[in-house]
């Protein structure tokens, strides 16, 4: 045994070096989501997929020696074959460019009308948090009124009001979608404003901007992104309605709800018709929804380590 | 209690006539005459139609005049029929839809409700996955697609019922399931949340040490106290239901309220479409305002502001 001497118990003494060296690496909010998130399988197969059908929406219309609106006489109503993969209408387009390009319609409307979407209701929201009391009241209560009657609704009369077509479309669901946005981010913003670590920082000398920077933005961040995953799908799903009932986008233009409106008219003779672009329309839909629990749990702030 | 519900009763109102109004201003802000599509009509004929249906009065007059008929329980005429009016198409077409309406709710609340029972109980087991995957599918595959599925495989294929119509109670069957179905999962999915959460809480953990069999705490706790964040959503889903699916109706050719409002945004019939949007607002807010009454009755907890 090792015999104790006075000198093994000397202080360590402080060393700047020491106090200063970080243990482990800083990461962001965002980094450690990230991580999360690629954990989950289920969240990161449907992003996977996802990427998959806008990359073939983007490009299948674009190698195939078919045009989307070219009628083939000769070829009217073929079953999915080695030359048409998912068959041809009763115009004999080929539906495999017309799911794609069906895909870059209805896509791309959800994606500009969500945006939108998002852009008003972060305004709203914050403007109804941020000044609070009798504003935040009437702003409030203004939403609830409006969503009383479901949103379909509003979309459709201003559809009659607008006419049909693929701006008037977007310009709908744009201005009728945005409760749910504005809902979220004004009460965030709500309880940021009475959070103690706010005050800390205030009391502390941090600006308006750096508690924006800081504190406000990473805080709705995560319920802005959660919500903008449930809001694409719901904006497909109208889009889809819409011109499903015929009152959306105008022919020879192709969308998911316009091809399996088609679709269905046929359906008991052709049933192919109508299985791709609904097989199309559910699995992104589905994809998203995936995606969305996933990132619930990812950009959970609580949950993090 | 008394105050709280008069509070409420003002709120539906203020809700109805913001909403009523929304839509007259809309249908008013159709550029055009409503009869100016019509092929070329001579300037007497065309003063006599709108003095007829009282359009050549000023705008706040016809508001004035529309508004106290629809206190009256006058909701209009149809400008495009003659001898058509809102009231003939809403007591053809509103029972039509709540038969259908009722129908789906029953089903998809009842086995909704009793899906997510079994989930919660066995959470992380082989049942609980198969509601949690039926709930996501539900969710993520539009009505129309599930109603085409059924069309083909249970009406055209193996004929155990009607592909369309409406009559008999075979009728029923397809457009039923097809509607149920998305209210199966919706509910499902939140009754399962909210029994997870009841099951996290102290009083089971009591219950279950005070020697309580696990039937009797699923019984008279866990049941009872998960249900009560349904009866919002259900309110909601009833209302919505009752007054009829724009696409179910249209898919199945039925003839309910659902499918004469598309067929009057078909045709453009501003008159009927504001008076059946005012329709559908009275019924969404005469529900909603029973379903916030009974929550308070249902749950003590809530507070009365």
């Amino acid at each position: 045994m090792k015999e104790l001497t006075q000198e093994l118990f000397l202080p360590v003494g402080k060393n700047p070096d020491n106090a200063n060296r970080i243990t482990r690496p800083t990461t962001t909010y965002f980094k450690d989501a990230w991580r999360r998130l690629k954990q989950n399988k289920i969240a990161i197969s449907s992003l996977i997929l996802l990427a998959l059908i806008l990359l073939m929406a983007i490009f299948a219309p674009l190698f195939s020696q078919y045009d989307y609106s070219s009628q083939d006489m000769f070829a009217v109503n073929q079953w999915p074959s080695a030359e048409h993969w998912f068959g041809t209408d009763s115009l004999g387009r080929d539906l495999f460019v017309r799911c794609w390009s069906g895909a870059q319609v209805s896509l791309f409307i959800a994606f500009v009308s969500t945006m939108v979407n998002v852009l008003i209701g972060i305004v709203y929201g914050g403007i109804s948090g941020y000044f609070g009391g009798r504003v935040d009241m009437v702003m409030m209560r203004l939403v609830e009124i409006i969503y009383s009657v479901p949103d379909l609704l509003w979309v459709i009369l201003l559809m009659v009001v607008m006419g049909p077509g693929l701006h008037t479309i977007i310009i709908a669901i744009s201005i009728t979608g945005w409760g749910s946005m504005a809902r979220i981010v004004r009460g965030q913003v709500l309880q940021l404003k009475q959070s103690e670590y706010v005050m800390a920082a205030r009391t502390l000398g941090a600006g308006g901007g750096r508690i924006i920077r800081k504190h406000l933005i990473p805080n709705t961040m995560g319920p802005i992104i959660i919500e903008l995953t449930f809001s694409i799908p719901s904006a497909i799903f109208t889009e889809a309605t819409l011109s499903y009932l015929s009152l959306g986008v105008p022919v020879p233009l192709a969308s998911w709800g316009t091809l399996a409106n088609e679709g269905a008219r046929v359906l008991q003779l052709m049933p192919y018709q109508i299985l791709f672009p609904a097989l199309l329309l559910s699995l992104t839909m589905l994809g998203f929804n995936l995606l969305g629990d996933g990132l619930r749990d990812a950009l959970d702030p609580k949950l993090r380590r | 209690m008394v105050k709280y519900t008069l509070k409420r009763l003002l709120m539906a109102v203020v809700t109805l006539w913001v909403i009523i109004t929304m839509t007259f201003v809309l249908m008013h802000a159709i550029p055009g005459n409503p009869f100016a599509d019509e092929k070329r009509i001579q300037p007497e004929i065309m003063a006599n139609l709108n003095a007829k249906y009282g359009l050549d009065k000023p705008l706040i007059e016809q508001y004035g005049i529309y508004m106290s008929n629809l206190v009256r329980g006058d909701f209009g005429v149809s400008l495009k029929y003659q001898n058509r009016t809102v009231n003939s198409l809403i007591a053809q077409g509103f029972p039509v839809s709540m038969t259908l309406g009722a129908a789906a709710c029953l089903i998809g609340i009842g086995i909704g409700i009793l899906f997510g029972i079994i989930a919660g109980i066995n959470r992380g087991r082989l049942p609980d996955y198969a509601v949690i995957i039926l709930s996501i599918l539900g969710v993520s595959v539009p009505s129309f697609v599930f109603a085409s599925i059924f069309q083909y495989i249970f009406g055209a294929k193996l004929q155990w019922a009607p592909v369309a119509g409406w009559g008999a109670p075979v009728f029923l069957i397809l457009p039923t399931l097809a509607l149920g179905l998305r209210m199966i999962a919706y509910i499902a999915r939140m009754m399962r949340t909210s029994m997870l959460d009841v099951l996290s809480q102290d009083y089971i953990k009591t219950a279950r040490a005070k020697g309580l069999t696990e039937g009797q705490v699923i019984r008279r706790h866990t049941i009872r106290n998960a249900i009560t964040p349904i009866i919002t959503v259900a309110g909601v889903m009833v209302a919505g239901t009752l007054v009829g699916s724009f696409v179910i109706e249209n898919i199945f050719n039925i003839p309910g309220m659902g499918k004469y409002l598309v067929n009057a945004v078909k045709d453009s019939d501003y008159t009927v479409i504001l008076g059946m949007t005012a329709f559908y607002a009275m019924i969404l807010v005469a529900v909603t305002f029973v379903v916030d009454i009974l929550y308070v009755i249902v749950d003590p907890r809530v507070k009365l502001d």
